[in-house]
């Protein structure tokens, strides 16, 4: 015990550095255990500060894109309240009710990490909760994973832990989406059946399995396809539909049932 | 002395400020982001405990960790860049007379001794961070290609600042 004293205070500086490099590494393993779920507390309502101020500054410099954008959103939302309107269908049940949108602005958007991460401007102050969907105006965007008062974290559709259930908008065939781990714009599509034919630019949407991802959310189109007879399951490239790199404002989905939802499947899937 | 202290805590924060408001935001062709902020490490006294240099170490790279959402991957590297900077000093200027205080700087150890020593510490620093990252060996050699060409991104923002900061010493004097 004395020496091992004595050899230690020789070497001072390499223990000291063993020690602080456990500790770093402690820290690193922890955030990636629990999927990245890192403890998104005190120390983020400061961060969120800092870049919640610089976002307002450099939000006007982008003013120009982020009303193109909105304009493009509501003429979308014009054709269809229009298509609405003219098949009024007292017996069809349009779209659903139990989701609500909740507008927020990006103040943080890494891409080009190989986990990827926004941070939100609202937080459980604004009713945010773990697990709840982000989209843009042109598609999903990510999934919220942790939450302080006024902030969220959010993990972007650009992460090797995403793994969004969709379907293929022409014959409904469920697929699973995941990020092709290189590029800002491209994912893949995963686990596609052999006899599934899929062209350039079919459209793929979500499929609603999820207690996070109402139905019909457009996720991205396919950029190619190439089908190999010998595997079970084959792999396609997907161009996400949201531009990841200019993300400026979001809608945070809440699904009101979800409790609910979640509650009957805890207590009869077991059975 | 107390002027030491000062100007490192002044380095501190604006280092730490434009790394996470500027170069963190800008990515050049999508995956290129100079980390300067070594440059912290690379600029302290040489004559400054080799412990608390370990601290610092960590300290600047928690800081940095805390903006960008990634707990202890910069904190990782700082603190092994601050390990392996006395032995590469002695490695590359053995027999250099230095005062209380000094920096190693361009001044101090010459453009090219500079830039030697400071490559030296940011492809190191940069090895260790790009392969925590990915945490696997899976991309073995398009990491490597990304870790050379970051770092010379980073040597450059690196001198660029210095030569900055040089300058308006001199004009100050």
């Amino acid at each position: 015990m004395r020496t091992l004293i004595v050899f230690l205070r020789k070497h001072q500086f390499f223990t000291l550095f063993l020690l602080l490099e456990v500790l770093a590494f402690s820290m690193l393993l922890n955030s990636y255990s629990y999927q990245r779920t890192i403890s998104f507390n005190a120390a983020n309502n400061l961060t969120g500060g800092v870049f919640s101020a610089f976002s307002n500054l450099s939000d006007y410099l982008t003013l120009r894109k982020q009303n193109k954008q909105l304009l493009e959103e509501n003429s979308k939302l014009r054709n269809q309240i229009q298509a609405f309107m003219l098949k009024v269908d007292t017996l069809a049940v349009y779209g659903d009710s139990s989701f609500q949108y909740i507008p927020a602005r990006v103040i943080r958007n890494t891409t080009h990490s190989s986990n990827n991460f926004m941070v939100l401007n609202k937080g459980s102050l604004c009713g945010i909760e773990k697990e709840m969907g982000v989209m843009s105006s042109q598609g999903i965007a990510g999934i919220v994973i942790g939450v302080s008062s006024h902030y969220s974290l959010v993990m972007s559709l650009l992460n090797d832990n995403t793994r969004i259930s969709a379907r293929i908008k022409k014959n409904n065939q469920l697929v699973n989406v995941v990020w092709d781990d290189e590029h800002t714009a491209y994912g893949k599509l995963i686990d596609i059946p052999v006899h599934i034919q899929l062209n350039p630019g079919d459209t793929v949407l979500t499929s609603g399995n999820s207690f996070i991802f109402p139905e019909g959310l457009v996720v991205g189109t396919i950029k190619g396809y190439e089908p190999n007879e010998k595997q079970g399951l084959n792999t396609a490239e997907l161009k996400f539909a949201t531009d990841f790199n200019g993300l400026e404002y979001v809608y945070l989905i809440k699904n009101m049932r979800r409790q609910e939802e979640v509650k009957l499947v805890r207590e009869k899937g077991n059975e | 002395m107390n002027n030491v202290y000062i100007k490192n805590i002044i380095r501190f924060v604006l280092l730490v400020l434009f790394q996470v408001l500027v170069l963190d935001q800008v990515s050049f062709g999508g995956y290129v982001i100079p980390y300067v902020y070594v440059l912290f490490i690379l600029l302290l006294p040489f004559d400054i405990p080799k412990s608390l240099m370990l601290f610092l170490a960590f300290g600047v790279g928690i800081t940095i960790d805390a903006f960008g959402n990634t707990l202890g991957l910069h904190a990782a590297a700082m603190v092994f860049v601050a390990y392996a900077r006395p032995g590469i000093l002695q490695l590359y200027f053995k027999k250099i007379e230095t005062m209380p205080g000094e920096e190693p700087g361009i001044r101090k150890l010459g453009f090219s001794g500079f830039i030697k020593y400071s490559f030296t510490l940011i492809l190191l620093h940069h090895l260790l961070l790009f392969y925590l990252e990915i945490f696997n060996f899976r991309h073995f050699f398009v990491t490597f290609e990304h870790v050379i060409i970051n770092s010379i991104a980073s040597l450059i923002g690196v001198i660029i600042l210095v030569l900055l900061f040089t300058k308006r010493n001199r004009r100050k004097r």
